[in-house]
């Protein structure tokens, strides 16, 4: 068939072109490579964290990244502003140079009940640990150990909010949503030259 | 309840180079940029209020097309220095694609955003009406006026 060369020259129409520059959104995020694994930031522009979850997959990255739309505002950018502290605070963290964060939390991915549980366990300091029991017994609930691992489990600032220091009433090392080895490698971490034994008043 | 928008980093990704190629189509590569951008910034401004998920391809490129003429009409709203050369005979013979593309941006504007966001961004003549607040019959005769047009360009390929 002989195809219009106008039409042609139309469709296969490729200049040299270059993505938006976008900074006035709602929310930033960025994917960042840690040694705990593969974490996705999100802040608002003036710098609160929104969300540090684990997201090995593309799809976890969907997954949070829709919730995030959802839940506060559909303008997600990725890049963006707000992100600079969060990740440089989680940076020094996991590089032992800080012992607690000082950027300002937002729990909206939080349901009241997390924030309960999450709340309570800002009480928990740097390299201290708690179980569920103790944990359900402080949000008043000392039944719900298992609702409280699971609003652990979905915790949105991991590592901000340290459910990593949350073990099983026997000191075993139970689910973490960035998987054992990243748990242990944070307690290791905070248990470290400066953790809990030496450390542990300042 | 409102709609489940996706987040807009998501609509960048999958349209910024549909975006970007039709805004050089409409404005031309020196004004291309700066349409793309603009459409960019005032589809985030608006993005939450949309009431739908659906066509947001077609909505984004309406915002583009719409950008494209505002600059189009601003451009003729300014004094040229000097008139545009005689192009009948040309000391070198310009490059085919170039030739088309000036000749799109000679077009009348309703015909050259309906013939542009049909080939080069294919868009259906019903979402074309929409972005014209136009009938697809009336697209139809747009696209195919604007074509005749292109053809006497003599274009190569």
């Amino acid at each position: 068939m002989n195809i219009d060369p106008v039409i042609l020259a139309m469709r296969g129409y490729d200049p040299t072109v270059r993505p938006p520059v976008l900074t006035e959104g709602d929310v930033s995020y960025v994917v960042h490579d840690t040694a705990i694994g593969r974490l996705l930031l999100a802040a608002r522009p003036e710098g609160t964290a929104l969300a540090c979850v684990f997201t090995p997959a593309e799809a976890d990255v969907e997954r949070v990244l829709a919730r995030i739309a959802r839940v506060t505002s559909p303008r997600v950018l990725r890049g963006g502003r707000g992100l600079d502290r969060l990740r440089r605070e989680l940076d020094d963290y996991l590089a032992g140079q800080v012992h607690a964060f000082t950027v300002p939390v937002d729990l909206a991915l939080a349901t009241p009940f997390q924030r309960q549980v999450l709340t309570a366990l800002t009480e928990v300091g740097y390299g201290a640990r708690t179980t569920y029991g103790a944990l359900a017994l402080a949000v008043g609930r000392p039944s719900a150990s298992r609702a409280v691992g699971a609003a652990l489990g979905a915790n949105p600032l991991c590592v901000l909010l340290p459910c990593h220091r949350v073990l099983s009433a026997t000191g075993a090392l139970t689910g973490y949503a960035g998987g054992l080895h990243a748990k242990a490698r944070l307690l290791d971490l905070e248990s470290g030259p400066c953790g809990a034994q030496s450390c542990a008043r300042r | 309840m409102s709609v489940a928008l996706p987040p807009f980093s998501r609509l960048v990704d999958a349209h910024w180079r549909d975006v970007a190629r039709l805004a050089h189509a409409l404005a031309g590569p020196d004004d291309g940029p700066d349409v793309a951008q603009q459409a960019w910034a005032q589809a985030l401004a608006a993005y939450p209020s949309l009431r739908s998920s659906r066509n947001l391809r077609s909505w984004l490129l309406t915002i583009t097309a719409r950008c494209a003429t505002d600059v189009h009409r601003a451009r003729a709203r300014r004094p040229l220095l000097a008139e545009a050369p005689d192009r009948a005979a040309p000391c070198s013979p310009e490059p085919p694609d170039e030739q088309l593309w000036d000749g799109v941006r000679r077009l009348p504007q309703r015909q050259r955003t309906a013939v542009v966001l049909h080939y080069v961004v294919d868009l259906d003549h019903a979402a074309i009406a929409g972005a014209l607040g136009t009938t697809p019959a009336a697209s139809r005769r747009l696209v195919s006026d604007a074509l005749a047009t292109l053809r006497t360009l003599g274009v190569q390929r």
